[in-house]
């Protein structure tokens, strides 16, 4: 091994490769079925359990947990995955914290709710390791529907059209499917090409064609597929990342953090991927710490968060900025960038205090830095013939767009851009076009 | 520092924790570390009479009940008596008892029903130094196919005439061990004491399949394809054994009788709760087969600890003290009225109250929109099941109603403490006496 995470700039392998693999672990290893069983006997089986309520697929979290109990992990991925058929991955990515682990009556009464995040893996996993796919395809009803986009919200849009008998088309424009599933997350949630084996899967149920490569507006229209199909749903996500707008920003070394965690994703080696000394991310969301934390693990030696609010209002969970801090990611709250620095690479970031509006005070100071991510959001992009809230494409009901025929759902319609919501509103919008079209 | 040495019928330990005759007490190895981990007397496991031993089976012998992070709550075996030779358990036994004179040694015993048979081997057990002998009529499993053990247990004129043969070819302190496999445990404890014993003890196993395994449609434990039941013990036989001690020790032709006390005792308070019924000591078997014998050392730190506390300066100052508590339901106050109440600073919001009320109860709990869970006085019956399935003690109580207080569900003015109304003087009573019938106006 040649580097260290003091070499400087940008390079590869500053940290062995059995270190690597031991960092890129599963953030959290799945339970026994021993410690299932003793996870699953804190559940209190609340009545209008405060979990489902906070589960925005509605998942019937204490039946789940219950049939675990009762050593049937399978039915409680039957439970699982009949309100959401990505249970696999939302036991992964969900921000528990904040949805049915934080309003868990046991977090309420001892800060130390019940493992449901972990419960729901482990039985999902039961029945995925078994290769057992518990729902089948209804007669065929002759209607095509198209999906655009095969990350969450297609998948779980697609998974209950095919399901009640529709054929359907999944075009997506990255080479692989699963959307940020595959790209997007870290990949100590992930571990194991799980989004991979999920979707393939899910493609169990049978009648759906998988288009990968067609990028919608390029391979694909709208107006095509409208003629085309019966109904067509767009879960095509956010395409853009927000711009800094400052000085310095198209130096290298600049890049969007979803960029750096694809490439994390994809690599087959991690001692091939080059990360900085001095390691500066913008923004306060969960791409913010998943950039620094696989940063850290790639063995940068300073890894630094910069949020322009207060640290209270950073949208990343408490738990996800306690797990960046217990990594080594040094978080300051209350800056802005204000300029890059550098000659041709970047070598410096000035940052501004802010105030409590977060408008910059004036005062400054310099950070080095060899590599800078930016994660302060991504973009919607606009598709033609279709209205918009002013952010996003707009829809009403179960993700029904302006134009008849046409629904939506996932990050480019309004709502928390998580995976689970995701899931919710592909499922919800394919019972709507289901209904549509046997109506 | 409170005394916890017993005399149980003569028989003198430094503690109330004897093992129960059991697995434990089947060996000189055995006994020597309990006697060194602080046991106060140990019941050896039941010798048989001369000749070949008893033989057991070869697969599993216990079988369990699990609660939680597989705590064992219920155990169950299909064990034989001691199937070790005669002579070798008697030299043990003499040998055990003069190297710790200070600790209780019963021996345990069970022969055919035949005089002949009791006086043989209670002339060997004399010749042990041995403080008493427990007659087992209990174990449910194996032995009673031969006639003895609970098949003896069962009928109390076997009971009685076994005691008889028993005190008349010894001189020892005789415990009677009972089988609860009966349904009034009251005659053979009566059997007992009518044949002259000095105590009882109670109880033996209970009849039992822990369960069955669905792959091979065999009760467990499975002996090659095939089960039986065998005798129930540990913390999930406590209250039925409770129950039994107290029936004898307020029965009038059974009160007084020492008893020694038996049926999943496994802490200091469980040992507590027995002799506060009327048990003389506590016996243990199943919590020393989960954690080993160090455990006598918190049974005895606690129990001192409580006795301290209490201002009990020894066992005598509270045994029986709960046991004329004890009565019918008849006796009940039936104008004592209770209702339930939520401490909302407790209450986590589960709802488990009021799943457990509305689908299965009276209806007597309300719930807001933001989980705010409240009783219906109107409704609340005060039956406790709320208290009992709400996971945060002391969450909801039950507040007494006081006199010139309204019960809101029945209308009824609470009386004076002192104008109580049971059963008895109940008008709906039909056996009741009209002339001294007591109604509220409801």
């Amino acid at each position: 091994m040649t580097n260290s995470p003091q070499t400087p700039g940008v390079v590869a392998e500053r940290l062995q490769a059995t270190v690597l693999a031991e960092n890129f672990a599963d953030l959290h290893p799945p339970l026994d079925a021993h410690e299932a069983q003793v996870a699953a006997d804190r559940c209190y089986f609340c009545h209008d359990a405060p979990c489902m309520e906070a589960c925005p697929t509605d998942i019937d979290i204490p039946l789940f947990i219950r049939q675990i109990m009762t050593g049937t992990p399978e039915a409680a991925a039957k439970t699982i995955l009949d309100q959401n058929i990505l249970g696999g991955m939302c036991a992964r990515v969900c921000p528990t914290e904040t949805l049915c682990e934080e309003v868990c009556v046991r977090e309420v009464a001892e800060g130390e709710p019940v493992q449901i995040g972990r419960l729901q893996r482990y039985a999902t996993d039961t029945l995925m390791g078994a290769n057992v796919h518990p729902f089948k395809r209804a007669e065929p009803t002759g209607k095509r529907v198209a999906v655009v986009g095969a990350g969450p919200a297609g998948l779980a849009a697609a998974h209950r059209l095919a399901m009640y008998g529709h054929d359907v088309v999944i075009h997506d424009a990255k080479p692989k499917p699963g959307g940020l599933n595959e790209y997007g997350i870290a990949s100590y949630k992930t571990v194991e090409n799980f989004a991979a084996r999920e979707v393939d899967w899910l493609m169990q149920i049978g009648g759906i064609t998988m288009e990968t490569g067609k990028t919608l507006g390029e391979d694909i229209t709208l107006d095509g597929l409208a003629s085309d199909f019966d109904a067509v749903f767009l879960g095509i996500g956010l395409g853009n990342t927000n711009a800094l707008g400052i000085d310095g920003e198209d130096l290298s070394g600049v890049v969007d953090a979803v960029k750096f965690i694809a490439d994390l994703r994809q690599t087959d080696d991690l001692t091939d991927l080059p990360v900085g000394r001095n390691v500066v991310v913008i923004g306060g969301g969960m791409t913010a710490i998943d950039a620094a934390v696989q940063s850290k693990l790639l063995g940068a030696e300073n890894v630094t968060l910069v949020y322009r609010r207060s640290q209270d209002k950073m949208p990343a969970s408490e738990y996800e900025q306690q797990l960046a801090q217990s990594k080594g990611v040094h978080i300051i709250p209350g800056v802005a960038p204000v300029s890059l620095k550098g000659e041709g690479h970047v070598a410096a970031i000035e940052l501004a205090y802010t105030d409590e509006n977060a408008k910059p005070t004036g005062e400054t100071f310099t950070l080095p830095a060899d590599q800078v991510f930016k994660a302060i959001g991504q973009a919607f992009e606009e598709v033609a013939g279709l209205d918009t809230d002013g952010r996003k494409i707009k829809v009403t009901d179960a993700g029904r767009t302006s134009r008849d025929g046409v629904w939506a759902g996932g990050d480019c319609t309004a709502g928390e851009d998580l995976t689970v919501v995701a899931v919710a509103e592909g499922r919800d919008a394919a019972e709507d076009i289901h209904a549509s079209l046997m109506g | 520092m409170a005394d916890l040495t017993t005399d149980f019928i003569g028989i003198k330990s430094p503690n109330p924790f004897w093992l129960a005759s059991a697995p434990p007490t089947d060996k000189e190895y055995n006994v020597r570390r309990a006697f060194e981990a602080g046991w106060g007397g140990v019941v050896w496991k039941t010798l048989g009479e001369e000749g070949p031993p008893v033989v057991n089976v070869n697969g599993p012998r216990y079988g369990a009940i699990y609660g939680a992070d597989r705590r064992l709550l219920g155990l169950n075996n299909i064990e034989l008596i001691t199937d070790r030779p005669l002579q070798t358990n008697l030299d043990e036994i003499k040998r055990v008892k003069a190297d710790y004179p200070d600790r209780a040694v019963v021996v345990s015993l069970m022969v055919p029903l035949d005089e002949d048979a009791w006086r043989k081997i209670l002339d060997r057990v004399g010749e042990t130094g041995a403080d008493g002998v427990e007659l087992n009529f209990g174990c449910p499993h194996g032995m009673a196919e031969r006639g003895m053990g609970s098949a003896v247990g069962q009928v109390p004129e076997y009971v009685g005439r076994i005691t008889e043969w028993v005190k008349k070819h010894s001189d020892l302190p005789c415990i009677v061990k009972l089988t609860p496999n009966i349904s009034d445990i009251r005659q053979p404890a009566l059997a007992a004491k009518q044949g002259g014993a000095d105590a009882v003890s109670m109880i033996n196993t209970i009849n039992s399949i822990t369960s069955v395994n669905l792959d091979a449609m065999c009760p467990e434990p499975m002996i090659d394809g095939l089960g039986t039941h065998g005798g129930y013990c540990g913390p999930a036989v406590k209250p039925i054994a409770m129950n039994m001690v107290a029936e004898v020790a307020r029965w009038e032709e059974t009160a007084g009788m020492p008893i020694s006390a038996i049926g999943g005792i496994s802490t200091w308070r469980d040992a507590a709760e027995f002799m506060a019924l009327g048990a003389g000591n506590a016996q243990v078997c199943t919590a020393a087969m989960t954690y080993g014998f160090r455990i006598v050392k918190e049974m005895c730190s606690g129990l001192s600890q409580w006795m301290d506390e209490k201002g009990y300066s020894k066992t005598s100052d509270f045994i029986g003290m709960a046991t004329p508590r004890v009565t019918d339901w008849q006796h009940l106050n039936l104008d004592y009225v209770t209702k339930a109440e939520i401490d909302q600073d407790l209450c986590i919001s589960c709802g488990r109250c009021f799943a457990a009320c509305e689908d299965t109860s009276h209806q007597a709990i309300a719930m807001s929109d933001d989980r705010v869970f409240t009783v219906k006085d109107d409704e609340c019956v005060a039956c406790n099941l709320c208290v009992n399935v709400c996971p945060v003690e002391g969450c909801i109580t039950m507040r007494r109603l006081s006199p010139g207080e309204k019960d809101l569900r029945t209308g009824m003015i609470i009386p004076a403490e002192d104008d109580k109304r049971t059963w008895l003087e109940h008008p709906n009573n039909p056996d009741g006496d009209p002339l001294t019938c007591i109604s509220r106006g409801q």
